[in-house]
């Protein structure tokens, strides 16, 4: 997506218990897992549940140094669509960027149709990773799905790279659970790529 | 082995490489995960022999870690801000009786107000304390300075604290090149103590020594510190030789041939400033930085080598002297005794306040136009300040401090950063 010396940097964007921070620090042990710098961390709050959290996430070829919060992403991950109208998420996103919103709704059903004009359609997607995360896990734990997302969003990591890393921070069913989420998310956002591609060659 | 893992995980790690005989601490943000680290080590077995002591609190901690150093065990703690505060008396026996204890600090701001973010203000309060200081850029050098900080407090039987940035290094993952076990012993020697209490050949330690000798007690830790100024870089070298790379060390610059600009700077905020002033040299400015890796002993030699050939000096630190200003700023004008140079202190990131490189490159342009004062804030925001100075100064009342501005300052859940 981007030339190979350029830093990327990603924001996650969610809630004080839907693991944004285990979101960041997976996808960091994915990228390393291909051989690439990565640095993940908190916003550094005091952490409640249901609160607005955010973690960052930036990979390189290079050594990391800048140690800023991500005030320019390259890349969101919005794990709660109900923060899209409280926070300002966008703040800062790169006019390339990609986006990536955890809902079953549409980008414009979710009253993003600003957004929806600015961005092309193959970098602002949703993706149902709660109703994911509740087939798999029976819980609502959308982090790791959204990484499968990411992964056919961007191509920031590889899926496989993706399942490594969840293997490394969960064990057991907990860990299977998750990657068997994260790869129907990915399929999920692959096959509405192909679609978009079909549609505009058509 | 390269690992991608949490900064406090990696110090958990590396201090387990050293085999330690007992831990002691008590959990205070954010050095909480270091110890939850090597807990589940000693749980797990894979730190074994090792006695996990949990202890009542911070005073407990030093207390206990002071006894068991005592008998003759390597010991490790960590702590940070409200903690090293509530510990300070024992924090001074322990170098008083030239125990070579180590101890993390996961650098924190103090309060009021209360505040759990990063700063240096925690440590800064017991650079006078007889502690070695030494401070880490990565998280990298957070866990090599640990395994250089047990050769060096046992060499020279005096107690070592690492400064490692709360959360900007501690919460953060990134890749560390954790060594094995074996180059780590073959490093660092079993602890030879110079004083042992044994139930089998009975001595104390701590006598009371008043005026005819404690002074010359004190000149000798002094003496002791100033011989540290020559074990630090051996040390650092040894370590280089045996890891292959360069951590700890007196002092480390960085652009700094030919600079007419070198700010000095300790932690983790030195990468952010060497991104920064990659950027200016880019644009042709003629600009270094100079890493403080050794606070306690200050390295005035060194300090006044590495700057002398500047023209001008940025102090950028994350501690404040209330009344006076910057606390590194005073140390570096002493090294500079006598020379001719413009001088700025640029007081950063207090109670956690982020430091960007765009906010650096705007600091460091004034400061090289010569328009910045002697004496500044990164990033104060003025418009609270002046609004609590006007509440002030129209009403007797005005109510506590830190409510009123972050009344003014509104609702902060909407910001991303």
């Amino acid at each position: 997506m981007h030339g190979v010396s350029a830093m990327l940097q990603i924001r996650f964007h969610g809630r004080g218990g839907q693991g944004v921070v285990t979101a960041a620090e997976m996808l960091s042990v994915a990228a390393f897992h291909q051989g690439r710098h990565a640095q993940a961390f908190p916003s550094f709050g005091s952490e409640r549940t249901g609160a607005p959290v955010v973690a960052f996430c930036r990979i390189s070829d290079r050594e990391i140094r800048l140690r800023e919060p991500i005030l320019a992403p390259d890349v969101l991950i919005v794990q709660d669509p109900t923060l899209l109208h409280q926070v300002d998420v966008f703040q800062g996103l790169q006019a390339d960027g990609h986006v990536l919103i955890n809902s079953k709704r549409s980008v414009g059903a979710l009253g993003l149709a600003d957004m929806a004009a600015r961005f092309r359609q193959e970098r602002l997607r949703t993706v149902p990773a709660t109703e994911i995360a509740l087939k798999h896990l029976g819980r609502p734990l959308p982090n790791a799905v959204l990484l499968g997302g990411i992964a056919a969003l961007s191509g920031l990591v590889s899926l496989d790279a993706v399942a490594h890393a969840i293997n490394a921070t969960f064990s057991g069913k907990v860990a299977a659970a998750n990657v068997a989420a994260a790869s129907e998310a990915f399929d999920h956002v692959r096959q509405e790529l192909e679609g978009l591609a079909h549609a505009q060659a058509d | 082995m390269l690992k991608q893992i949490e900064g406090s995980h990696a110090v958990a790690e590396a201090v387990a490489l050293c085999r330690p005989d007992v831990v002691c601490a008590y959990p205070i943000s954010p050095q909480t995960h270091i110890v939850e680290g090597l807990g589940e080590l000693v749980k797990n077995g894979r730190l074994s022999p090792c006695e996990f002591i949990n202890v009542e609190s911070e005073f407990a901690a030093m207390s206990v870690a002071i006894g068991s150093s005592a008998t003759g065990a390597r010991t490790y703690t960590a702590t940070a801000s409200q903690g090293l505060l509530f510990m300070v008396e024992a924090v001074y026996n322990a170098s008083g009786l030239g125990l070579p204890i180590v101890m993390t600090v996961a650098n924190r701001a103090i309060g009021a107000p209360i505040n759990i973010w990063n700063d240096h203000s925690d440590s800064m309060s017991q650079r006078d304390c007889g502690w070695i200081q030494l401070f880490a850029e990565s998280n990298q050098e957070a866990l090599d300075l640990h395994i250089q900080a047990f050769k060096l407090a046992e060499e020279l039987s005096m107690p070592v604290m690492v400064c490692m940035d709360g959360f900007i290094l501690t919460h953060t993952f990134e890749r560390v090149d954790m060594p094995a076990q074996a180059d780590v012993d073959a490093f660092l020697p079993p602890y030879e103590p110079r004083q042992v209490l044994d139930p089998a050949e009975p001595v104390s330690i701590g006598a009371m020594v008043g005026p005819e000798a404690f002074m010359e007690v004190r000149y000798l830790a002094h003496a002791k510190q100033l011989s540290a100024l020559d074990v630090i870089p051996r040390i650092a070298a040894e370590f280089q030789q045996r890891f292959g790379r360069a951590s700890g060390g007196l002092v480390r610059g960085y652009r700094t041939e030919g600079a007419d600009t070198v700010v000095v700077a300790l932690g983790s905020v030195i990468g952010t400033l060497k991104d920064t002033i990659d950027a200016m040299r880019e644009a042709g400015v003629r600009i270094g930085v100079l890493g403080i890796q050794s606070f306690r002993p200050f390295p005035l030699a060194a300090v006044r080598a590495a700057l002398q050939g500047a023209q001008r000096v940025v102090v950028l630190e994350k501690s404040f002297s209330v009344g006076l200003g910057g606390v590194v700023s005073t140390d570096v004008r002493l090294a500079l005794s006598g020379l001719q140079l413009h001088g700025c202190t640029v007081v950063a990131g207090l109670g956690g306040r982020a430091i960007t490189q765009a906010s650096l490159q705007r600091v460091l342009a004034e400061a090289i136009a010569g328009t910045l004062p002697a004496l500044s804030f990164l990033d104060l925001d003025w418009r609270i300040v002046n609004r609590q100075l006007e509440r002030e100064a129209s009403m007797r009342r005005s109510g506590p401090i830190a409510e009123n501005l972050l009344r003014d300052v509104g609702t902060i859940a909407s910001k991303v950063a």
